[in-house]
């Protein structure tokens, strides 16, 4: 999968590689302020109230 | 390329991804959360400041002493209504969270806000104002509560003014020790002659065995004038409250 993904972008490696960073970011990005809060608020693994 | 090399590769990203969010969860959500959760406490301020500069109440005395009378009590508010925010210089001049009536996990608690259990007595009451948390997750509002020291400060503010507790002691509880939250807190039968705050979040941090109990006592109450600096606030809290804090 990553091996294709290296084959099919243009460019010299160094071209590749920056590529591949930017997409990195962008996935990271879009993680970080869009899927993992959404994911969050299915998640409550603690509990903090005493009850009977 | 092979199927199973593919599959290979997915399964690595799904972990790395996995990681990625309880880092996130850890080390990062909790502080966005927590600022937009000051931001909130600043606004609620804000609205009852205007509130009391249109309609005034004059107070003797030094702003940096409290009221030598006695504290006035609130109606119990509606389930999941914002009425108070916790102040607790121990944990930091930008530490400004919201206070909302109930301790509903998605209504209250997942908001990260603090929940007040409705079954305990409101600020001002004789008896127990109980208050619940998370500890890290959903902003992480009791964070440091292992933090606090004898005779550290613990305010709760309401539209009335700022409510002054100072820390006693902490105690470590099973999920079921609703002791915590009597009106003389573990004594059921005791009828309360004083005014106790009770914090209870998770223990261990990231863990649900038991419960964290943190206990202060009530010592002075600053009623909300505008006539005064930091609109009555003790000195301590006045940044804080007057929302010029930089975090």
């Amino acid at each position: 999968m990553y091996g294709a993904l290296w084959r099919v972008l243009p460019g010299p490696w160094w071209v590749r590689v920056l590529i591949l960073l930017v997409l990195a970011a962008a996935v990271l990005a879009a993680l970080v302020f869009w899927v993992f809060p959404w994911v969050d608020q299915f998640i409550s693994l603690q509990e903090v109230t005493v009850d009977e | 390329m092979s199927v199973v090399g593919v599959i290979g590769e997915l399964l690595i990203t799904g972990g790395v991804v996995v990681l990625l969010f309880i880092a996130w969860q850890l080390w990062f959500y909790d502080g966005i959360v927590g600022g937009e959760l000051k931001e909130q406490a600043t606004q609620q301020a804000q609205e009852w400041n205007e509130h009391a500069a249109a309609n005034p109440t004059t107070t003797p005395g030094d702003p940096n002493e409290p009221s030598t009378e006695e504290p006035p009590v609130q109606a119990v508010p509606a389930a999941a209504e914002q009425f108070g925010m916790l102040i607790v210089p121990r944990w930091g001049a930008d530490y400004y969270r919201p206070i909302a009536e109930g301790v509903g996990v998605s209504a209250v608690l997942n908001k990260g806000l603090l929940g007040h259990y409705p079954t305990t007595q409101m600020p001002g009451e004789l008896g127990n104002f109980a208050l619940a948390a998370h500890r890290t997750t959903k902003g992480g509002s009791l964070h440091h509560i292992h933090e606090l020291q004898l005779g550290d400060n613990i305010y709760v503010e309401t539209a009335a003014g700022w409510y002054r507790y100072s820390f006693r002691n902490l105690e470590y509880v099973r999920p079921t020790g609703v002791g915590v939250l009597d009106p003389v807190p573990q004594d059921p039968t005791a009828i309360p002659g004083e005014r106790y705050i009770t914090l209870t979040s998770c223990n261990p941090i990231i863990s649900s065995i038991e419960r964290i109990i943190a206990y202060g006592v009530y010592d002075g109450f600053f009623p909300r004038d505008t006539s005064k600096p930091a609109n009555g606030a003790p000195e301590e809290i006045a940044a804080t409250v007057m929302g010029t804090v930089d975090s």
